[in-house]
């Protein structure tokens, strides 16, 4: 459904992203995950029509982005992650008016209303003028809005930011259903790695490069047994006397000491005995995305 | 051909909405060029003379305003949602800029309820053409403010523009004083400057003095420049970006 080949961008000097190459199957849920900077909203601006790439290509339902926007923009439903919706108009209104810009106009725009509000939820807040919404609501406004023309596929820029868990779930729920239940191809950009976990598959955006893909299953078991956590005063120290004792390349991150180890906890027991009183802490976890984003870059997501 | 028209319908009656919830924009736009007029009017006596450069700088003021909102509409997000809609850029353009002249020409119409303080009498018949010269200034105004508004990614600029290009555009128009009294360069000023013609042209159809140049001179004018910014404004909208956009 999305296909981006050797995609490139350069702003000026910068290169912004750097030979990104994927594919999108029709009704999956697809990430984009990295931190902020990582390239994201550069692909993200080229797939939804907003800018031209410097080289490469990227096609949505076949169509080549740069050649026919418009055609583009027609199997496109774009939630941008600053709110688009007209503040000092009502729900409906808005809904209207989007629905006026995709063409659409009588009863044919009215079904179409109807069926999204009903989808989202927003039948009874039809009337309230946007800026009395909260912000949970407004996204859901946003994503109805951008449902109105039936796209084929959905584009979400960090759509959840600024929302707290219970409306971040609410959305994640909505997001699903409409995978579920009208086969919409989802893309999506995040730095949230819970909202990262749901998705069928991922690609890890770090400096304009591709660094990691696949299911988040998959990038984790990439990972062998455990990691394993150690703050200390003095973390590059430890990480050094750590690797010449057992044989291990630990990363520091933010002064943290960290292992990727099987059977973590006899390590812990052992570190414990081998440097007493140098670790303050120790934590132990199955690996997250936030392990293979740091094992692949150094660097942590957020 | 409703793919084309239902957008700009769309965006014009937007423009409109946004007005009617927001009152007290019509106060702030009528009122300064209104104190403006009865002052300079009253204490040089001559009411008539300075009525029609009020008319216009309440219009020029409501014009502006309004393409402001391209900077608001921008930095809200509204912008990107219209970009990505399969909408003709074109086709959203003229309809920001209709509604805006709208806002423009009903500010303007406002005004005209006090022309019989400058001694002005208009017949029922007669309001055709006023309203109709009024509309046209409204629409050449509002595509300047758009050309200007486009490239600008804050509300700031827009007070240095206002100061040093709109307003002394403004003075030099005929609206402070006539082109027959003007010296030298800023004479020169005054045959270039496209206000002049729509000052003029307003004059014309309310029967005060200083219609010059002639009604047909001015409005054909008046109504050249507008169409050369409708123009201008497509070809900004049409371009595309290869930097961010918003």
């Amino acid at each position: 459904m999305i296909q981006v080949q050797n995609l490139t961008h350069r702003y000026g000097d910068r290169v912004a992203l750097s030979n990104v190459d994927f594919e999108v199957k029709k009704g999956e849920i697809f990430g984009l995950l990295g931190p902020n900077g990582g390239g994201k909203s550069t692909l993200f601006r080229i797939l939804s029509t907003m800018m031209v790439p410097t080289e490469g290509h990227a096609l949505i339902a076949g169509v080549d982005v740069e050649a026919n926007p418009a055609e583009v923009r027609r199997h496109v439903g774009v939630v941008f992650q600053t709110q688009s919706l007209d503040k000092a108009l009502t729900v409906e209104e808005n809904l209207r008016a989007q629905g006026h810009l995709h063409g659409l106009s009588g009863a044919t725009l009215r079904e179409r209303m109807e069926r999204a509000m009903e989808r989202l939820g927003l039948s009874d807040r039809r009337k309230d003028l946007v800026e009395t919404l909260s912000g949970g609501l407004r996204r859901r406004v946003e994503i109805a809005k951008a449902l109105l023309h039936r796209p084929q596929v959905l584009l979400m820029d960090e759509a959840s930011t600024g929302l707290d868990p219970a409306a971040r779930r609410d959305l994640a729920r909505h997001v699903e259903a409409l995978r579920k239940e009208e086969g919409v191809t989802i893309l999506l950009t995040t730095h949230i790695l819970e909202e990262a976990d749901k998705c069928d598959r991922l690609i890890l955006l770090h400096q304009g490069k591709i660094v990691a893909s696949g299911s988040p299953a998959q990038l984790c078991s990439g990972i062998g047994g455990d990691v394993v956590e150690l703050d200390t005063t003095d973390g590059d120290a430890l990480a050094a006397r750590i690797g010449e004792r057992f044989h291990l390349t630990p990363s520091v991150i933010d002064g943290q000491v960290r292992v990727e180890i099987q059977n973590g906890h006899r390590f812990i027991a052992e570190v414990m005995e081998a440097f007493p009183g140098m670790i303050h802490s120790v934590g132990l976890h199955k690996p997250t995305l936030e392990d293979v984003f740091v094992r692949e870059t150094g660097a942590s997501i957020e | 051909m409703s793919s084309f028209f239902l957008p700009a319908a769309t965006l014009w009656q937007r423009e409109l909405v946004r007005f009617w919830r927001q009152k007290s924009r019509v106060m702030g736009v009528v009122a300064s060029p209104l104190i403006f007029w009865l002052v300079i009017g009253y204490g040089s006596n001559d009411l008539g003379r300075f009525y029609a450069g009020a008319l216009v700088l309440t219009v020029m003021f409501s014009a502006i305003f309004s393409t402001i909102t391209i900077i608001e509409d921008r930095r809200e997000g509204f912008l990107l949602s219209m970009l990505v809609s399969p909408a003709p850029r074109t086709s959203l353009v003229l309809g920001k800029i209709m509604g805006s002249a709208t806002l423009a020409w009903i500010q303007g119409m406002i005004f005209l309820a006090f022309a019989p303080l400058a001694g002005v009498s208009i017949h029922p018949l007669e309001l055709i053409p006023v309203a109709a010269t009024i509309f046209l200034i409204s629409f050449t105004l509002t595509g300047l403010g758009f050309v200007i508004a486009w490239k600008m990614n804050s509300t700031a600029g827009f007070h240095g523009i206002m100061n040093l290009l709109l307003l002394p555009m403004w003075m030099v128009s005929g609206s402070l004083f006539t082109m027959a009294t003007a010296h030298g360069v800023v004479k020169m000023l005054m045959w270039i400057n496209p206000l002049t013609y729509s000052i003029s042209l307003l004059n014309y159809t309310l029967h005060l003095p200083n219609a010059v140049p002639g009604p047909l001179e001015s409005a054909s004018i008046t109504a050249g420049i507008g169409l050369l910014l409708l123009l201008a404004c497509g070809m900004l909208a049409a371009q595309k970006a290869t930097k961010s956009a918003a």
